[in-house]
Formats: structure tokens, sequence, C-alpha cells
């Protein structure tokens, strides 16, 4: 796939992200950030917090909400917890603003080699595992009907 | 004359938990997590790991050395469990796979035996789901009705806030010892004292009461008694039910199959008695061998030690984390276990609880399994931080300040 110019790919972001991480010396610097990010994230408009837009997780409470222009498919996203709120917000962006074939064919890996892959444990219960799926999910019903 | 509780000696008995000294995310681990489950003693995986090596056979069965032996070490935790609670006979104590598993047992042959369209069951609104499900779907199956009596603000619920509750029509009052989101502990004495004169039986939830109390099934005169081994430092999978033999006669079984029966014939089969009745199937023998280690083990230690050791943690943690700004504790009942639910305004307990983790410190956040609780104060969860005896005011006093790093990060 060729990029315009400008728009970093999946692979490219992730790269960012980690690199981003490297730089910090201990944990709390890290969730320093994760929640700086979350607090950054725009809030969800309430009328795309519907019932359906919502990924429950045991404890914290995500939505999610997918659009397509132009063929490329753009996320938003919302959690009532901060943490949750900044590794969403890292996710959205990595994803957002991608045609549903490269979403589909590119592996998230960042979340990984930034020392976080707790967050995406089945057991962690924050809603962000499930999360990944839906927007997977999404890009594979809008690569069917393109 | 009774002697006055010793100061554990806690170097030593934290030793003879192997876990304690586990490093998590690069810290020591502070374990306070024990309302969840609790630790366990060398002793007890000993115990396990011994009967593995050396026992290992199925029971009631077998005519070789082996199976008797077995059956030997099952019924000896038999025994110990009915000392332990200081039951009347060791016909009235159950094994079933824990709290949950007790549970569903009572409710079911409690409900064939005698819930009828239109009777009632009394629950209270602070019982964890194990102890509100069960009955909630007993009621809807049988067409009675479930009532559920509130607490106040504090958290706690006294003898007559049941009394005032009891009809003609009530069966069954199924109710927490000590409640695992606000820590109240209940008048459960009186409240069987009141119950019996109306001829109600009482089903009493002790998983959380009996972990730091020494509980006694003949003085409390109550009809069941419920609690798991894993919360009393012994192993999961295995847990107690007991029941005055009076009523464990009368009562049908909950599964049926092998181990429980006396004859089975093509078109009839008759049944055994009362606890085997209720142990259908090869039971967790292993789990009980090591359930009763574990009760050997608060024999030895002394209920009055440990009660005194997690008393003086508690109150040390209760008076850190009240004087933490903004911080909420939820429910605030006179007499409680040593646990302590909170919440701060305007953040969520996840990202707490995700930071003390980062620290090492093991809470549980969420809504502990008890969402009328939840939705009684409005809040989405709690973090909970749940003592034993094995944790010191250091460990108090670790939390209190990752609560105030979290804090800090988060604001």
């Amino acid at each position: 796939m060729t990029l315009e110019k400008g728009d970093a790919g999946i692979v490219v972001k992730q790269e960012e992200f980690v690199e981003q991480f490297s730089m910090f010396e201990d944990w709390s610097d890290k969730y320093e950030y994760i929640i700086s990010l979350g607090k950054l994230l725009k809030p969800l408009s309430d009328r795309y917090k519907t019932d359906d837009n919502i990924i429950k997780g045991c404890q914290s409470k995500v939505w999610l909400h997918a659009e397509i222009h132009d063929g490329k498919l753009y996320f938003t996203a919302d959690s009532d917890a901060i943490i949750t709120k900044g590794l969403i917000s890292m996710i959205v962006s990595v994803f957002s603003g991608h045609q549903p074939d490269e979403i589909l064919s590119t592996d998230l890996t960042f979340i990984d080699k930034i020392g976080l892959t707790e967050h995406l444990s089945p057991t962690r219960s924050n809603g962000l595992l499930s999360m990944v799926k839906q927007i997977k999910f999404y890009a594979l019903a809008y690569s069917a009907k393109a | 004359m009774e002697t006055s509780p010793a100061t554990l000696a806690i170097d030593q008995v934290r030793s003879e938990f192997p876990i304690l000294s586990e490093m998590i995310n690069g810290q020591r681990l502070v374990y306070l997590d024990n309302a969840a489950t609790s630790q366990k003693p060398m002793a007890v995986i000993d115990a396990i790991s011994n009967y593995y090596k050396h026992s290992n056979s199925n029971v009631h069965r077998g005519v070789h050395s082996l199976s008797q032996t077995a059956t030997s070490l099952f019924e000896e935790a038999r025994e110990q469990t009915k000392e332990f609670i200081s039951a009347s006979s060791t016909d009235e104590i159950v094994f079933t796979k824990g709290t949950t598993d007790s549970v569903n047992l009572v409710a079911h042959s409690l409900g064939e035996l005698m819930i009828e369209k239109g009777d009632e069951i009394i629950i209270t609104l602070m019982e964890h789901h194990s102890n509100f499900v069960p009955w909630q779907h007993l009621a809807k199956h049988r067409g009675a009705k479930l009532t559920i009596v509130p607490f106040d603000v504090n958290g706690e619920l006294s003898p007559e806030d049941i009394a005032k509750t009891i009809n003609k029509k009530t069966k069954v009052i199924a109710i927490t010892h000590a409640s695992n989101t606000l820590g109240s502990v209940l008048d459960i004495k009186r409240i069987c004292e009141i119950a019996h004169e109306k001829d109600v039986v009482v089903v009493v939830d002790g998983a959380q009461y009996i972990p730091h109390r020494k509980v006694d099934v003949t003085a409390l005169d109550c009809d069941f008694y419920i609690f798991s081994a894993h919360k009393l430092f012994g192993p999961t999978g295995i847990g107690v039910l007991y029941g005055k033999k009076s009523l464990l006669d009368r009562l049908p079984p909950y599964q049926t199959g092998g181990g429980m029966i006396s004859e089975v014939g093509l078109d009839e089969t008759t049944f055994g008695r009362t606890p085997q009745l209720f142990e259908a199937g090869t039971p967790n023998i292993a789990g009980a061998i090591g359930m009763s280690q574990a009760m050997k083990y608060l024999n030895d230690l002394g209920y009055a030690n440990l009660e005194n050791q997690e008393n003086r943690v508690f109150e040390y943690a209760l008076n850190k984390l009240g004087s933490i700004d903004k911080l909420r504790i939820i429910g605030n009942p006179v007499d409680r276990v040593p646990l302590i639910s909170f919440v701060v305004d305007g953040v969520h307990p996840f990202d707490i609880g995700s930071l003390l983790d980062q620290m090492g410190i093991a809470v549980r956040t969420g809504h502990h399994c008890t969402q009328p609780i939840m939705q009684h104060y409005d809040i989405p969860g709690t973090v909970r931080a749940s003592f034993a005896f094995y944790n010191t005011e250091e460990e108090a006093h670790i939390l209190y300040e990752g609560i105030i790093k979290s804090l800090k990060l988060l604001s």
C-alpha cells in the first residue's frame, strides 16, 4: 500500500509510540504520560455513548464509535476510567484514518512493546481487548461492503 | 480464666506463607485482597502435596489399604471441621465446592422441601451475589416472594430490621455473617432467636466472618452455616455446608449419582444418608485434607491472637486512609471485619487499583459481586483493601502512601 505524504501507516504510528515510551525511566513516568493522554482525549459526544457502542468490561466502561469517510475508517472512543482512556486514545490514534484492509492486516504490537501487555489480557477486565476486537470487526464489516 | 491475647511473632508467621515474599512489578508483594482469597501456609501446601505423594486413592469404595488411608484422612477432615465450628455431629458437615455451591445446595433442596407459591424468603441488600442470586432464582421458580432488607447509612442492619419483615408466610432467612463489601458484622445469634420464634429457617453465609472470628454454630443456633476453605487459608474448590441434623435428614438431595445412593435399581434408586447424600461423585479429597490443615493451623495460632494482630493493623489503616482528602470510606459499622471499601471523588476505582498494582499492592476494585450495594450508594465500584492476620502496619502504611502517590498521578 502506498501512503500519502504525512499520512503515516499503522506500523509507523505504532513505532512512534514505542520510541516515545523508550524515553521513560520508570513506571510512574509511563503512567503519567498515559494519564495525560487520557485527559487530552476529547470526550465522546453523548449521542454516541449509546448501548450499541458500549464495550462492557467488568470494571471500566468503554464506548467506541466508528465512521467511514472516503473509504477510510475513523474511530472515536471514551471511557469512565482515565488510564483506560489514555490507552484507548493511543489505540484509536493508531487505527483511525486507515482503510479497512490495512486495519485488518496489521497487528497491534506496540502495547506489548511498551510493556503494557497486562492491560490487553482477557482477565484485565478493562474492556480494552474487546475494543481491539471491535475495531477489527468494524474493519471486516466495511471491507466486506467495499 | 481467659488469657489476654499474645502478640503474634509476625515475622515467623509471614515466613510460613511463601507467597508473601514474592516480588510484583519489582516490589515486594503487599497482599490486601484477602476477602477475595487468602494465602496458604506451608502446612496446607505440604498436606495437599503429601496426600498426592503418599495417600491418593478414592474414598468410601476400596478394600485396599490405600483407599482406607484416604478414607480415614477424609473423614478425619470432617471430624476436624465439626470440632472447628462446634457442630454436634460429623453428620452435620457436608463438603461442597465452596460457599456458592453450598448456598445453591440449600436453596435447591430447601426449596423442594418447603417453599411453595406465596411463601416468603428474606435476604439482605448486603448479600454477596452468591447468597443473593440463588434465592432470587428460587423465588422466581417457585412463585415465592423475595424480601430484601436494606441497611442504614453506616452499613448496619439490626436484628429488629429483620424481625419487622417476618410474617406468617416467611420460611427462610438467608443472611451474611459479615459483609464482603462493607465489613459489617451482623448479630446472627439474635437473628436466629427471632427467626426460630416464628419457625423460620436461618441460612448463614459465613465466608467473610470465619477467617477473622471463631464460629460456634451450636451457640449461634443457626440452621445452616456456610463457608469456603480458600478464604480460610485453605485450598480452592472445597467448602462446607453445616446443617442441623434434624434438617439435613429431611432435605432431598441436590445432585445425584455415585457415592450418595443406598441401592440402585432399573426403575428406582434409594438414597443414602447425610452427609454422603449431598456429596455425589468423587469429592475433593485433597481439598478437604488441606482445609482441615488450615483449621489446625488457625487453632494453633489462636483466634484471639490473630484478631489482636488484625485489629491493630486495621485501626491503623482506617485512621490513615480516613485522613486522605476526598477519600470516602463506604460503610462505617461499629462491629466489622478488617476490610476497607473506599471511593475517591472524581477518580475511577480501576485507575487507583491499576497504579497500586504497579507498586506491588494487591487490592480489589469493582463491584465485589455486590451490585445492589453499589446501586444503593450510586457508585460504579470501590477500591477494597482487605486484611488478614499476616498483614502488618508497615503494609498498611505502604497502602496509604500508594494511594497518595496514585492520587497525585491522577490529579
